[in-house]
């Protein structure tokens, strides 16, 4: 919980990591890609304030103690989300996996959820693994990397006939949250991984599910509005957004989230540090900081209220995730929608 | 040949995905050239994992630009530190296409429809720069929908516009219209305000990605270009 102002935010950070790219597991004659990768993720890091800053060293392989330290203690967050990320092809026992996110998981049992995964390149066999993970971390999402190369293919589709049969299995486990990795440049990448014509497809066809786009689509936020207007069951992740713009180039910043609110709306944007990139504490004060500027500039654009920060600090991610919030928390009177004159700019357009 | 001559040429090769010049972006890391004429560059990127088709991209032009400069011989394109640079690096040399770097991988051996794509959205993003400018200017909807290309505002965005409908196929004469839809039409004037929304964020969309680019190429290569935007490192 974040207090400001006479203000109290239920926070929920819908994109946490708990990574080891220590050298110790880098898979042999993989090491280029292993330091490569875990090199480009500290690149990002460097575009926050730098007193939040690590050595490449912690940057690798953080601890326990710091991960508690930074998100829970420091960084305001009541509820978070791990995203799960394999990529064992460079890394021995994976990166970021569901196993090693779920040690840390059952130890703060009320706080953190774990993010399965899927590839349907994996066939039968991945589904079944997709049951497994589903009974033994109660998985109501994953998180799936399009991008990722798999036996020599460089990538997928969730339009894909072999991701339908997925995402069928998904309902039947009650597996209800899609996360979409699609950018920005992370290595390794397919060619078109960034087109998020798949998801348009997805969300369509399967309106009971939820697809979290994250880092909104970064770099082709105009695509993804564009289909998120559209799409009631589709959300933006905003990672990379607060953590990579809102220091490094806040007029960048203002006319993100502007274009965010007027395209995607703040019913349907989600708080997400991605830490260990970036700790979540500056970036939950920032945000709740953060006004639009009343300027010329921006004067076309919704301007962000208390409301709507507290539904994009963690309400709309605990209704997604279905996480309790303290009434003192919740909305009082319901809220209020976002601005109608907007809406109906967007059904015209 | 002299070496200003060859950082003119490069300069007009673009980051198709950001419609910046490369040497504007600091991505030309090195340039020699020989007393006899032959040119050898070395491009890096912001990250070792840029986008493979883009970088091939900005490499093929780089050599096409310079291979058509008189007086000059050999050229050579080298990207360095990249994921993927020996490949690219390969088929450059060889003369060849995406497809002859990433044999079986891909069957788009120029890369046409992608190029294309960007241009489309480049030529976007530039006349909703313009058009704002214009708005702000004093000018009405009916006035400026009224301009014909010559009357296209002079500076960069405005000849950029024109390069990209040529390259695209579009009208660029004198007498077409100065705003023009993806299809050449031309742009009405009850529209302009709801095409400026989508364009607005089109071209927020190419500036946020430079913008970005430049913030790793600071941070990830030391490298310090000219970036009035990025404020919070000053």
């Amino acid at each position: 919980m974040y207090e400001k102002n006479g203000e109290k935010y239920f926070v929920v950070d819908s994109h946490l990591h708990f990574w080891d790219a220590s050298p110790d597991n880098w898979v042999k004659g993989q090491e280029q890609y292993a330091k490569g990768w875990i090199e480009c993720f500290h690149a990002y890091m460097g575009l926050g304030p730098a007193d939040t800053h690590w050595p490449i060293e912690k940057f690798m392989k953080y601890s326990e103690e710091d991960f508690v330290h930074d998100v829970f203690e420091e960084g305001h967050v009541d509820a978070g989300v791990f995203q799960s990320t394999y990529l064992k092809e460079w890394y021995t026992d994976g990166f970021n996996t569901a196993e090693r996110n779920a040690r840390m998981a059952e130890k703060y049992p009320d706080k953190l959820i774990v993010n399965g995964r899927f590839d349907p390149r994996e066939g039968e066999a991945g589904l079944k693994q997709l049951e497994e993970d589903a009974k033994r971390y109660n998985l109501k999402g994953v998180k799936v990397y399009t991008a990722e190369w798999y036996k020599g293919s460089r990538g997928w589709k969730l339009s894909d006939p072999e991701a339908q049969m997925f995402l069928d299995k998904c309902k039947e486990l009650g597996i209800k949250n899609i996360h979409a990795h699609k950018g920005p440049t992370i290595w390794p990448l397919d060619k078109d991984a960034f087109d998020v014509k798949d998801i348009d497809v997805a969300a369509t066809s399967n309106p009971e599910l939820n697809f979290i786009v994250e880092h909104v689509g970064l770099p082709r936020i105009e695509d993804f509005c564009f289909m998120a207007t559209q799409e009631p069951n589709v959300y933006a992740g905003l990672a990379v957004v607060i953590g990579g713009l809102m220091h490094a180039r806040p007029r960048f910043f203002n006319k993100v989230m502007g274009e965010l609110l007027f395209w995607v709306g703040e019913d349907k944007m989600l708080f997400s540090s991605d830490y260990g990139i970036w700790e979540p504490k500056w970036q939950v004060e920032g945000f709740i900081d953060w006004s639009m500027p009343d300027t010329e500039e921006y004067s076309d654009y919704p301007h962000p209220t208390t409301v709507t920060k507290k539904k994009i600090m963690g309400l709309n991610a605990a209704k997604l995730y279905d996480i309790e919030v303290p009434a003192e928390l919740q909305l009082q009177n319901g809220g209020t929608p976002a601005a109608k004159d907007d809406a109906q700019l967007v059904e015209s357009a | 040949m002299r070496r200003e001559r060859v950082i003119d040429a490069l300069a007009e090769v673009y980051d198709p995905e950001l419609d910046e010049p490369i040497t504007g972006l600091g991505f030309v890391t090195s340039c020699e050239v020989s007393g006899d004429g032959d040119v050898e560059v070395v491009l890096r990127l912001p990250t070792p994992q840029c986008a493979p088709n883009f970088a091939f991209l900005m490499a093929a032009d780089a050599r096409r630009v310079l291979r058509g400069l008189p007086g000059v011989r050999e050229v050579t394109v080298m990207l360095e530190d990249h994921y993927t640079g020996e490949e690219i690096n390969a088929a450059i040399g060889r003369g060849e296409g995406f497809a002859g770097a990433f044999p079986g991988e891909t069957a788009d051996d120029d890369l046409a429809s992608l190029r294309e794509l960007f241009q489309r959205k480049a030529l976007v993003a530039r006349q909703s720069r313009l058009c704002e400018a214009l708005l702000a200017g004093g000018e009405t909807p009916e006035e400026i929908t009224r301009r014909r290309a010559a009357e296209l505002p002079d500076g960069r965005d405005g000849r950029r516009c024109l390069e990209l409908r040529r390259e695209l196929g579009l009208d660029d004469g004198p007498e077409a219209p100065a705003f023009i839809l993806p299809d050449g039409e031309p742009l009405a004037a009850a529209e302009l305000r709801r095409w400026m929304r989508t364009a607005r964020l089109v071209r927020m969309s190419l500036e946020v990605n430079g913008g970005i680019c430049r913030s790793l190429l600071r941070v990830h290569r030391g490298v310090e270009i000219d970036d009035p935007e990025e404020v919070a490192f000053r």
